[in-house]
C-alpha cells in the first residue's frame, strides 16, 4: 500500500501548489479553450507550464512502460473477458451514481433521472451492478464528473496540467478530481486500504482498456505529448458542452483565393 | 481517453471504405448509408479484422478516396507553407499523410465490434458551403461522438466530400496543424516530409 500512499501525497502536494498558482493565471473562457486545431501560439497560452508538464509526462511514461503497461497487459491476457467486463460494470455502476448527481448539479433533470434509473436497474436486475441490463433498455451511460460540472457553471479550465501517475488534466479538472474522489469514497464506504484496492483495480481496468489506444497514439502522433494534450483539451471542451460545442472554424489558409475557408476554386494544378 | 478515438477511427475507416455510388446523396444520407455498409463490410472481412495493412490500403485507395477531398485535408493541415510548396512536395505530403492515417485505420479496423451508427444532427457551417453531420457510434460502452465535416469539392464536382472528422471532440485533420507546425518551422516542407516518411517507416516495422 505504500506506493499508493505516496501517490496520494504526491497528488495532494501538486494540487496545493496548483491552487496557489491558479490565482496568478487567468482562466480561459467557459469551456476553456479552442485548443484543437489552434495555432501553436494558442497552445502556449493554454500550456504555460509546458516544460514542467513534459517532465511529468516523461515520468508517467516511464512508470507506465515499467509497471502499469505490463501489469495491464497481463490482466488483459490472463483474466477472462467475462470477469473483466464484470469488474468494469461494477466500477461503472458506482461511477454512474456520481454521474447522475453531476447531471442534476448541472440542471439536467432528465439526464440525471435517466442515469439514476440506470443505476437502479443495474443494481437490482444486474446482480448489484455486475451485469449491465440498463444499456440494453436504452439507458445509455453518459458520464459526468465534477470538472465538467464546474465547466458548465462557467469555470474556465485554467492551464493544462499533467498530473503524476494520473496524466492529462487541467487546474479545473484536478480540483474536480478531488471532489470526484471523495464523493466516490462516500458512495462506497470502505476502509482506506480497501479504497486503495478499489482505486488500483480501477486504474488497472482503465489501463487495460487503453492498451490498443496507446499503441495507436504511437503511430498517429508526431509529438505524443502535444497530441495527447490537444486531444484531452478538445475532448473535455466537448464534454462540457455535451457534444454540442460551438462550431470551430476550419482553418484552410492555404486555399486559393487565400483567407477564404471555402475552397471554391481548388488549385487546378492539384498533383495526383 | 483514447479508447473512443480508437473505436471511432474504426468506424471512420469503415465509413471511408464504401462504394462510390452515393456521390449525389445529401450529406447526412451519405454518411448514414456508408456507415452502415462499411461496418458490415469490415465485420465480414477476416483479413481486415486481422489488421492486414496492405488490404486496408487497397480498400482505401479504391473506395475511400472518392469520398474524401484529400487535397483539402492535407492543405489545411499544412497551412500557409502549402502555397509555396512545389507540385512534387504537395504530392509527397499527400501520399505520406495518407499512409500515416491509413495505418491507423488498419489497426483500428481490427477492433470493430458490435457497433451501430446513428446520425443525430446535420447543421450547415455559417459563412461557408460546409456541413457538419453529427453521428453517434453506439456499442457496449458509452456512445462515441463522431462528426464529419463535408464540403462540395470544386465547381466541377457536385458531390459532397469529407474534409475532416471529429472523434470524441477532436477534429483530427485540424489537430494535425499543431503537429505539423513545429516541423515546418524547423525544417520547412522538406523537413515535414522527411518526418512523415520516417514515422511511416517506423510504424511499418
Amino acid at each position: 500500500m505504500k506506493p499508493l500512499l505516496a501517490l496520494r501525497w504526491a497528488l495532494l502536494a501538486t494540487l496545493v501548489a496548483l491552487l496557489g498558482a491558479c490565482a496568478t493565471v487567468p482562466p480561459g473562457g467557459p469551456g476553456g479553450t479552442a485548443a484543437a486545431g489552434a495555432a501553436p501560439a494558442a497552445a502556449v497560452a493554454i500550456d504555460p507550464w509546458e516544460s514542467f508538464n513534459r517532465k511529468v509526462y516523461a515520468f508517467n511514461d516511464a512508470i507506465d512502460e515499467a509497471v502499469l503497461k505490463p501489469v495491464a497487459t497481463a490482466y488483459r491476457d490472463v483474466v477472462p473477458q467475462i470477469v473483466r467486463t464484470g469488474v468494469n460494470n461494477l466500477l461503472g455502476n458506482i461511477g454512474d451514481i456520481w454521474s447522475a448527481a453531476n447531471h442534476l448539479l448541472q440542471g439536467k433533470l432528465q439526464d440525471g433521472l435517466e442515469m439514476g434509473m440506470r443505476v437502479a436497474t443495474n443494481t437490482f436486475f444486474g446482480l448489484g451492478g455486475l451485469l449491465d441490463p440498463a444499456t440494453g433498455l436504452g439507458l445509455t451511460r453518459r458520464s459526468e464528473d465534477f470538472g465538467q460540472t464546474l465547466g458548465r457553471w462557467g469555470v474556465g479550465t485554467g492551464p493544462y496540467l499533467v498530473l503524476p501517475f494520473l496524466g492529462p488534466s487541467t487546474v479545473r479538472d484536478s480540483a474536480g478530481l478531488v471532489v470526484d474522489r471523495s464523493a466516490n469514497s462516500s458512495i462506497l464506504p470502505l476502509s482506506s486500504n480497501e479504497q486503495y484496492g478499489v482505486s488500483a483495480l480501477e486504474l488497472l481496468s482503465v489501463r487495460a482498456g487503453l492498451l490498443g489506444a496507446t499503441q495507436l497514439l504511437d503511430q498517429v502522433a508526431l509529438d505524443r505529448y502535444s497530441f495527447l494534450r490537444d486531444a484531452y483539451l478538445a475532448r473535455r471542451r466537448d464534454a462540457v458542452y455535451d457534444g454540442a460545442a460551438p462550431m470551430e472554424v476550419f482553418e484552410d489558409d492555404a486555399a486559393e483565393p487565400p483567407a477564404k475557408p471555402v475552397p471554391a476554386s481548388a488549385p487546378a494544378s492539384a498533383p495526383k | 481517453m483514447f479508447k473512443p478515438l480508437l473505436t471511432a477511427m474504426t468506424v471512420v475507416s469503415a465509413v471511408l471504405a464504401s462504394p462510390a455510388a452515393l456521390a449525389e446523396a445529401a450529406p447526412d444520407a451519405l454518411v448514414r448509408q456508408i456507415s452502415v455498409e462499411v461496418i458490415d463490410a469490415a465485420k465480414a472481412d477476416k483479413a481486415i479484422q486481422a489488421g492486414d495493412v496492405g488490404r486496408v490500403l487497397g480498400l482505401v485507395e479504391t473506395k475511400v478516396m472518392p469520398h474524401v477531398n484529400f487535397e483539402v485535408v492535407t492543405r489545411s493541415a499544412v497551412g500557409v507553407p502549402w502555397r509555396t510548396a512545389t507540385p512534387e512536395q504537395r504530392s509527397k505530403l499527400q501520399t505520406e499523410f495518407k499512409t500515416l492515417l491509413v495505418r491507423v485505420y488498419a489497426g483500428a479496423l481490427s477492433q470493430l465490434g458490435d457497433q451501430t451508427v446513428a446520425v443525430t444532427k446535420t447543421q450547415p457551417v455559417a459563412g461557408s458551403t460546409q456541413v457538419v453531420v453529427q453521428t453517434e457510434v453506439r456499442g457496449k460502452g458509452e456512445p462515441i461522438k463522431l462528426d464529419y465535416r463535408l464540403d462540395k469539392a470544386a465547381a466541377t464536382d457536385t458531390a459532397w466530400k469529407i474534409i475532416d472528422v471529429n472523434v470524441g471532440g477532436l477534429w483530427l485533420v485540424q489537430n494535425y496543424r499543431s503537429q505539423f507546425a513545429p516541423e515546418l518551422t524547423k525544417g520547412g516542407v522538406d523537413g515535414l516530409i522527411a518526418t512523415l516518411v520516417e514515422r511511416n517507416k517506423t510504424a511499418a516495422k
